[in-house]
């Protein structure tokens, strides 16, 4: 039996991030596995009725630091470690995202714990949980197991699900937490400042990835529209960044980045194996080539050998009518 | 009628690459012996040096801080060495003397040989094997392997191994080699700086040794700037893959014949190599001369065609590509040598002075032994006079030597590979059962470049790529370990604009994809086209040297990262 | 100022990787490159001294590993490091994150760094963690993935792109800072430092000089265990169909992408 905590992160207004709500959702489902219980752990200034309503996923229990300020891990480490050490807790849990790496590692520290990350998913047995973590370029899984309790799990991103099964509302009980003297020496200035420019690519969850099939420089407008009505971004080839058609940024590949949304549309890409292993752990790959022997149809999860030119146009309009509609 | 490639040189000029240092005289560096190029050859001679240094305490500290330098452009030692391949033991014996063939870089040795003739459906053995296939007591090796061992001793030895270093001009002051300059890093693909370029050094060196093997960039430029040359030299290219096996192979196969074809119109002189690698691995390649007249052929795909015969499907069977690797083999041969293989300050030893016998698939000995030759030679002389730049006692050692020897006995016989199976057949029957008597005289070698190309057939034959038995160019790349940044300064020399069947001729001779025609220009019907040149595709094998271009230094530490090819 | 860079020797990404099915670890055998992330910490630590903002008295290269890891250092001299240490002893093998973190912080520990500088993650699958570990054991904040770094004073000030856009903040020396790769592009070492790099010194540690407890370390001191390597699941194969009738085509893809909730 062992109970799980989930650092629930939000943003200022309030909302929760939702690799969180999804680490909550998970926890909840292995705490029933295990026979223990699912809590979540915030802090800074949330109102009752929100850390109460993450009941909804599941947790049974929220553990509040009111005092301890947002957006920096150290502090939080202080506030885990001491409602982990005092509840006896066995796991800590942390949807993917920036912080629950730094959270996660303080622990680790703190606790003399094993911790696992970019897990894509957790198993129970025997009231102990066993993480899943892909190594080597996604060629194999590993399973982790702990040595001893507690031990600290590091999903990645988008690895949990959001789903709400809770009873309702979760107990809300706040604490209080001295912060180590070293914990206060960070102080947020700015925080999440959005800047217009180069879009992420690689937190994405929907990417319209053109190829040279698109033909020239100006029909990338075709991906970034297709890219739009999805509510993704636009990545690239090498050939095409190659060529000057789309910045260096968006490149994806061997040479460029490795990306794993939840979708991947690959217009005129032929996957050459060095553009592959920049986006084969993509959750869903969609292929349009009018080539029906490119080797991108052998990884697809879906494929139209096609005229991108009239397809992709047609494609935008009715993804646009069933969002509308 | 057919276009020769050599009728559109490549934009170089080997006069850039040999001069005075550019570094002020206080910003030089300085090592005691320079040796260019980290493969057999290089490391040979390095490790030869250290070994006669020991007891030779003056001169070490005559040489100075840094006694032996060796640049390798690799990113380590045997990153870009890739071979068969059967050693003669010979000089893994000479060079360690004590150390039991059990600690060897090798598989095993050669127990059996086979050699087939094959044809589309049929493998027919040849018994027996003709003698320049019979490698009983030579050593089944992989060259990068070699390296590397060779590397760790030399390292261990006290030699300095600079990796990815190019050596890319050769210093000369007053008729004497000086040293070499290495090249820059941190160019872009057009050649402008980036925000973090950091220019070559000049390395002032007592003496140089060029072992930069088939390449052989500033080999070729002094043999230029000193009026050396030879007969032309000319190449084959090597294609090769590693598989592992369930079924372990027994013997080491040559095959001939097809796929290649046999009309002398084609001019497809070469044959197939299947080489077991302990128990679990083996590695099959095939080895084509660059004088072959199809623009289609390609020798990468001729290698996936053969893997498709019966015979050899069933070495494969059960089995997974673990490696690909390609390489040019010099096969000039003896007339090719440049007319004096040591001037002032430096000597040249290995593949880049054609010390290959093609005919009997043997080069690495004759390149180790070459080394050991200078070690010996430099240290004599800079013994007897720390200011000596005479090195000649190189040349007589080489010349009074089995690698004279060897290479004579193979001197008239590739020059004959124009002729047609048939015909080349009995030549060779001829040549074997006279001891390397035939045939007489001096065959002269016509450049590969000036071989006319025409758009042929070839490539209806290749099989598409299924990627279990037959693998396309760009996925090969990706596991020759090359991942060089897209951004890599373009080292590929061509002219640009040129007749279809030329252009055609390089992007199917070179096996990593590196020259296109562009997609609008491929059925558009004009006689001639634009090439593209992906430079971050080159494993640097050299093909294009032989076929009107010219491969210049790249960035050190690009190109593959060969493990055990 | 003295500045500590953290390096790691890591299995050269251009090498087919595989895992030892005895040890359930990464087959370490192979090429190994010092990990490129490392060197945009080295970048970073003479971009501070070059800057001429702050003193820096000294930058040391540390890292932990086999004899082969010194071939990492070497490098790390070449871009600039004055000296380097080399944490090696047998009982650190198979230490996992919170083994190594906690070595890692004893050897720096006996170092007195003012800075500690480091990639945020290795080419072998290693990310975002060690940093963090270090610093808690050495009591010191720390911010990861930081793509700018200004020193003023005894203060840094640090951007990092987190979970709702870029965070400035600032932070007080002594510090451990993960850097990303955008932060700085990492100058080529010049062929006199690469020769040079030989002559700078390397003092080498064991477990017992730094004060290591050895049941914390190793095998014995790791707190995860492989339990199972698996083949990746089964990816079913896709469906490929033909374009016909394009206004079909888009029907399908649209049910296709509403099924899986993508839309």
């Amino acid at each position: 039996m062992a109970d799980i905590l989930v650092y629930a992160l939000h943003d200022d207004e309030g909302n929760f991030n939702k690799n969180s709500l999804g680490a909550i959702s998970e926890a909840a489902k292995l705490a029933s596995e295990t026979g223990g219980a699912a809590s979540a752990v915030v802090v800074g200034d949330v109102s009752d009725d929100a850390a109460a309503a993450l009941g909804k996923y599941g947790a049974t229990k929220v553990y509040r630091a009111k005092a301890c300020p947002e957006g920096l891990a150290q502090p939080i480490v202080d506030v885990m470690a001491k409602v982990i050490t005092d509840n006896g807790i066995g796991y800590a849990l942390f949807g993917g995202g920036l912080l629950g790496f730094e959270i996660g590692a303080g622990l680790t520290a703190r606790l003399g714990a094993g911790v696992t990350m970019e897990v894509t998913a957790v198993k129970a047995a025997d009231g102990k949980l066993v993480a899943e973590r892909p190594v080597l370029q996604d060629s194999a899984i590993v399973d982790v197991g702990y040595v001893s309790e507690p031990g600290i799990i590091i999903g990645r991103l988008n690895a949990f699900d959001v789903a709400e099964s809770g009873a309702g509302t979760a107990e809300v009980e706040d604490v209080e937490v001295e912060l180590s003297e070293w914990s206060t020496k960070a102080t947020m200035v700015t925080r999440g400042e959005a800047r217009g420019e180069d879009v992420n690519i690689e937190d994405a969850d929907i990417l319209v990835g053109g190829g040279r099939g698109l033909g020239e420089k100006d029909n990338f407008k075709l991906a970034e529209d297709l890219a739009g009505s999805l509510g993704g971004a636009v990545a690239a080839t090498r050939a095409v960044v190659d060529a000057g058609w789309y910045p260096y940024s968006t490149q994806i590949g061997q040479t460029g980045k490795t990306v794993a949304p939840k979708l991947y549309l690959a217009v005129g890409i032929s996957g050459a194996i060095q553009h592959k292993v920049g986006m084969q752990s993509s959750e869903n790959i969609l292929a349009i080539n009018k080539d029906q022997n490119a080797p991108i149809f052998e990884f697809c999860d879906l494929g139209v050998v096609g005229d991108l030119h009239k397809i992709m146009p047609k494609l935008t309009e009715a993804i646009k009518a069933k969002k509308g509609g | 009628m057919g276009v020769a490639p050599g009728q559109f040189p490549p934009p170089f000029d080997p006069g850039a690459h040999v001069g005075s240092p550019t570094d002020p005289e206080d910003e030089r560096l300085e090592a005691g012996i320079v040796i260019v190029g980290g493969g057999p050859a290089g490391l040979a001679c390095a490790n030869r040096v250290m070994q006669l240094l020991e007891g030779e305490p003056e001169l070490t500290e005559r040489l100075g801080e840094i006694p032996v330098a060796v640049l390798e452009k690799g990113k380590v030692c045997g990153a870009h060495n890739l071979s068969g391949a059967n050693m003669v033991p010979s000089a893994m014996e000479k060079l360690f003397p004590d150390l039991d063939p059990g600690e060897w870089p090798v598989y095993q040795q050669v127990e059996k040989d086979a050699v087939y003739l094959l044809t589309k459906s049929r493998a027919i053995p040849l018994k027996p094997p003709p003698p320049n296939f019979r490698n009983h007591g030579n050593y089944v090796t992989s060259i990068a392997k070699l390296s590397r061992f060779l590397a760790e001793r030399a390292e261990e030895a006290g030699a300095y191994l600079l990796t990815e270093t190019v050596a890319d001009k050769l210093l000369i002051e007053d008729r004497i080699v000086r040293g070499v300059r290495s090249g820059d890093k941190g160019r872009g693909k057009d050649g402008g700086q980036l925000g973090n370029f950091e220019p070559g050094s000049d390395l002032m060196a007592k003496a140089t040794v060029l072992a930069e093997g088939t390449l052989g960039h500033l080999t070729d430029c002094a043999v230029d700037y000193y009026d050396l040359a030879g007969d032309a030299k000319r190449w084959e290219i090597g294609v090769k893959e590693v598989w592992e096996v369930p079924k372990p192979l027994d013997r080491v196969i040559h095959t001939m014949n097809w796929p290649l074809r046999k009309s002398s119109k084609y001019n497809e002189f070469g044959g197939s190599f299947i080489y077991p690698m302990g128990e679990d691995k083996l590695c099959i390649g095939i080895v084509a001369g660059l004088d072959t007249t199809d623009a289609t052929f390609s020798c990468h795909d001729l290698l996936q065609q053969l893997k498709t015969h019966p015979f050899i499907r069933d070495l494969l069977d059960g089995g997974k590509r673990v490696g690909w690797g390609a390489k040019t083999i010099p096969s000039g041969g003896y007339w090719s040598m440049p007319r004096k293989l040591a001037v002032p300050g430096m000597v040249m030893c290995g593949d880049n002075v054609s010390m290959v016998n093609v005919p009997y698939l043997k080069g690495i000995h004759l390149a180790m032994h070459a080394g050991m030759y200078a070690a010996e030679a430099i240290v004599e002389s800079l013994k007897a006079d720390p200011e000596s730049v005479d090195f000649s006692a190189y040349e007589a050692k080489v010349r009074g030597s089995e690698i004279e020897k060897d290479l004579y006995r193979s001197r008239n016989v590739r020059q004959y590979g124009d002729k047609g199976f048939v015909a080349f057949g009995a030549i060779a029957n001829a040549w074997l059962l006279s001891g390397g008597a035939l045939p007489p005289g001096h065959k002269e070698s016509e450049p590969d470049a000036e071989v006319p190309v025409h758009l042929g057939p070839a490539a209806d034959d290749y099989p598409e790529p299924d990627n279990e038995l037959t693998f396309d160019k760009l996925g090969s790349v990706f596991l020759s370990g090359n991942a060089t940044r897209d951004d890599a300064p373009n080292h590929v020399r061509i002219q640009t604009h040129v007749p279809r069947e030329v252009a055609q001729t390089w992007v199917s001779m070179c096996p990593a994809q590196v020259y296109e025609i562009p997609e609008d220009q491929l059925d558009n019907g004009a006689a001639e086209v634009d090439v593209h040149v992906t430079a971050s595709n080159c494993v640097q094998c050299g093909a294009i040297n032989a076929k009107g271009g010219r491969l210049t230094m790249p960035e050190g530490g690009d190109g593959p990262l060969y493990q055990e090819v | 100022m003295k500045i500590c860079c953290l390096v790691k020797e890591v299995p050269d990404a251009a090498v087919q990787k595989r895992l030892d099915p005895a040890t359930k670890r990464l087959d370490r055998s192979g090429e190994k490159t010092l990990n490129q992330f490392d060197t945009h910490g080295i970048e970073a630590a003479m971009q501070i001294r070059e800057g001429g903002a702050v003193e820096v008295d000294e930058i040391v290269a540390v890292t932990m590993g086999p004899d082969s890891a010194q071939r990492a250092l070497h490098k790390a001299v070449a871009l600039g490091a004055d000296r380097s240490v080399h944490l090696s002893d047998d009982a650190l093998a198979g230490s996992d994150v919170c083994a190594t973190g906690y070595a890692l912080a004893k050897v720096l520990e006996s170092e007195s760094p003012d800075l500690v500088l480091l990639g945020q993650q290795s080419d072998d699958g290693e990310c975002y963690t060690i940093g963090a570990v270090v610093a808690d054991h050495l009591k010191m904040p720390s911010l990861t993935q930081v793509i700018e770094m200004d020193v003023a004073g005894e203060k840094l000030r640090c951007e990092r792109q987190a979970e709702y856009g870029y965070d400035t903040v600032e932070i007080q020396l002594p510090a451990v800072i993960s850097v990303g790769d955008a932060i700085n592009e990492p100058r080529y070492p010049s062929l006199k430092a690469i020769m040079g790099a030989k002559k700078k010194p390397l003092d080498s540690k064991a477990t017992g000089d730094v004060g290591i407890e050895s049941d914390k370390v190793g095998e014995a001191g790791s707190q995860t265990q492989v339990l199972a390597i698996n083949p990746p699941p089964e990816k079913q194969a896709g469906e490929v169909f033909e374009d016909e009738d394009t206004n079909e085509t888009v029907e399908k893809i649209v049910a296709w992408l509403d099924e899986r909730k993508l839309i």
